[in-house]
């Protein structure tokens, strides 16, 4: 499955070789042109049957949130920092893959045995962590590490429960496999499909991209928070897994265009899709790059839950996918006939 | 098989602390391959006979290594379906966060350890560990469809495929002490080779990490002239003092202290020196946290020894151990057996 193959590849902002060649193998027989800029985003190219010059742009990142190798110590252990946002409590007892090599190393720490009652109920920080490959001196790490090489969370691909998904990753490979899933239509206007990189460490690459292709509508698909869980009053919940793709009103970057958004929500609520609104105004996407590309784009965004999202466990609902691809299809369809400067949905 | 690809099973089975029959199963097998008499006891333990070479000589020796791990337990399921839990020994709360975990109801049941997100929580809360009781399993089934599976105390472990690392290393959960059974099979295979008087009972012990249990029943059974256990030790890494750790890949650590007989100390201290068996010494001043405290005071006392393999990360789910270091402790300990062949017990651990 698409999914399985984007989110078990490997992507740290800054390094998203691996799930580059995967993304250009999936499409390339499926655009009509692509070419990678020279940040290392993504542009393919659908023609347009009948209006080629009107331009829609589907975006989605493919780096990851990760690690990155900043010292080898005497001992042969590595010390790292975080690439993006993450939680370094998530990190604790963890297998990662670090380079272009992928060798395994964990993430170790004292016994409990061996900890004082302070010391357990103090939250480590990732200056107190570091990986172990099993070596035992600097010597032989530095012969199979080098400083700067990407760490990266092991974690495979897993459906459970009631049609959800486990993976790392999914913030944003789930957008990654919607914009794949969506060039196998044909349209009237050229349909571009932008696969960013960098943007969990300030929307970089969106920003290279949308300039480059300045469209007259952007539309931005994302794996969001989702935090319907024990601990969290129900006004809390940014989005309830399997309740519907999540529609954008305002972030932290970017207020989404008023039409892109209701339109989107309507369409949900017209043919009876699941469809939700998502309620934090917390972070920030690739939309906040785009909308203030140059004269500024017309750019929404679409979601897809995701609980536990930064962490090497991201767990999403199949229901959710399959609900967006059907919202961004009505969408798309819709658009057609607009005149885009005059579109109002 | 090699003892890696051995342990590498040994390590992905589940066996908590009072649930050992998966693990039991995968030992039993093995032990049955090498050994004479294989039974398991009231409490589950796995006793196994390799009978000495001299019918006439009846000395038996035990050699234990506990098969139970440390784990989880339902505690709730919630009405949204989410499983509420505690822990089965000694389980380091901070390390328990985004990992994914097996319940094992009446199926295997996936799930993801989840928390509060980080943006809700409070600065404070943020600079805190995460507990136990703000923790929850995320199965993705709802309440009804859970508890058709699920009941509560069901016991749960944590889903980690055992990895290989560089040179001799390895890592996996449930190495503590899935690596002291390991070295007891490798102590059993050296044993084909190396003529040895005495009658050895192999002892998978369960309930180690819950209290010693399973090694008191068992020693009551078999009542040995010696008692050996084989156990992990705290591993060297440079955040821990070196007085409270042992380092990996230098071989077996002797333990030492009031846990101990001192003239088996030196028995094994003997042997590594004339074999060239690299070792190292664990000082253990009162207990030894060990089976071998529970088999030294069984019935009238036994003499007892103890074999501790180094481990870094005890007690999480990426605990690392160095193969040699395995093999090298079922060495020792076989060649050690043959030792006292023509020893006279009484005299030999005389007072």
């Amino acid at each position: 499955m698409l999914l399985k193959k984007l989110t078990e590849a490997i992507g740290v902002s800054g390094g998203e070789h691996e799930v580059r060649s995967v993304i250009v193998k999936e499409i390339t027989d499926k655009v009509d042109h692509m070419y990678i800029d020279k940040i290392g985003n993504i542009i393919a190219y659908k023609k347009g049957n009948k209006n080629p010059n009107k331009r829609v742009m589907l975006s989605a990142h493919m780096d990851e949130v990760g690690l990155i190798v900043v010292n080898i110590e005497d001992s042969g252990l590595i010390k790292f920092k975080s690439v993006g946002g993450i939680d370094p409590r998530v990190l604790l007892s963890k297998i990662v893959y670090i380079g272009e090599n992928f060798i395994s190393g964990v993430i170790g720490t004292k016994a409990i045995h061996l900890q004082e009652i302070e010391e357990r109920k103090k939250a480590l920080k990732i200056k107190d962590l570091y990986i172990d490959i099993g070596t035992s001196n600097k010597e032989e790490t530095e012969n199979l590490i080098n400083i700067g090489d990407y760490i990266a969370f092991n974690s495979k691909y897993i459906e459970f429960g009631n049609n959800l998904i486990k993976a790392k990753a999914l913030d944003d490979r789930v957008g990654c496999a919607i914009l794949i899933e969506m060039l196998d239509k044909e349209y009237d206007f050229s349909l571009y499909t932008i696969f960013t990189v960098q943007e969990e460490v300030g929307l970089r690459g969106a920003k290279v991209a949308a300039f480059h292709v300045n469209p007259d509508i952007a539309l931005v698909v994302e794996g969001t928070t989702c935090s319907d869980v024990p601990g969290t009053e129900s006004h809390e919940y940014a989005t309830r897994l399997g309740e519907g793709p999540a529609i954008s009103i305002m972030d932290a970057a970017s207020y989404s265009d008023k039409d892109i958004a209701k339109t989107l929500y309507q369409i949900g609520i017209d043919n009876n899709i699941p469809v939700q609104y998502k309620k934090t105004t917390f972070g920030g996407n690739d939309s906040g790059a785009i909308h203030l590309t140059k004269e500024g784009i017309r750019t929404g965004a679409i979601s897809i839950p995701c609980r536990y999202i930064h962490s090497p466990s991201s767990v999403m609902n199949k229901n959710d996918y399959y609900n967006c691809i059907k919202i961004i299809n009505l969408f798309l369809e819709k658009i057609e006939g607009e005149d885009f400067h005059g579109f109002h949905g | 098989m090699l003892i890696e690809n051995i342990l590498e099973k040994l390590s992905n089975v589940s066996g908590v602390s009072g649930s050992e029959i998966k693990a039991s199963s995968l030992i039993d097998e093995i032990f049955k391959k090498t050994c004479d008499k294989v039974k398991i006891d009231a409490l589950g333990n796995i006793i196994a006979l390799k009978s000495g070479n001299n019918r006439t000589n009846n000395r038996k020796i035990m050699i234990a290594a506990h098969m139970d791990e440390i784990g989880l337990m339902v505690k709730n399921i919630d009405k949204s379906g989410f499983l509420q839990f505690i822990n089965v020994g000694g389980i380091d709360e901070r390390t328990l966060l985004a990992q994914e975990v097996i319940v094992h109801g009446k199926n295997d049941i996936f799930g993801i350890i989840g928390a509060k997100p980080p943006h809700l929580q409070k600065k404070e809360e943020q600079n805190k560990s995460t507990r136990m009781e703000d923790l929850y399993i995320d199965i993705g089934l709802s309440e009804k469809d859970a508890r058709k599976q699920i009941s509560i105390g069901d016991f749960i472990t944590i889903n980690r495929s055992f990895t290989y690392l560089k040179g001799k290393s390895v890592s996996g959960k449930a190495l503590d002490n899935r690596a002291g059974i390991a070295a007891i099979i490798q102590c059993m295979k050296e044993l084909k080779y190396i003529k040895h008087y005495l009658d050895v009972y192999f002892v998978a012990t369960v309930q180690e990490e819950v209290g010693l249990r399973g090694a008191t029943t068992s020693s009551f059974n078999i009542i040995p002239d010696i008692g050996i256990a084989i156990d992990v030790g705290h591993g060297r890494t440079p955040d821990l003092a070196k007085e409270d750790t042992i380092e990996l890949g230098k071989g077996p650590a002797i333990a030492l202290g009031a846990n101990i007989h001192p003239k088996i100390y030196k028995r094994l201290v003997d042997i590594a020196k004339e074999y060239n068996i690299p070792y190292q010494i664990e000082v253990n001043p009162s207990s030894s946290g060990t089976d071998a405290w529970a088999i030294q005071v069984t019935q009238s006392g036994v003499p007892t020894g103890l074999l501790s393999i180094p481990l870094r990360y005890m007690h999480t789910s990426v605990e690392l151990a160095n193969i040699n270091d395995i093999k090298l402790t079922g060495r020792l300990l076989a060649l050690f057996i043959a030792s006292i062949n023509d020893t006279d017990l009484e005299e030999w651990l005389c007072y």
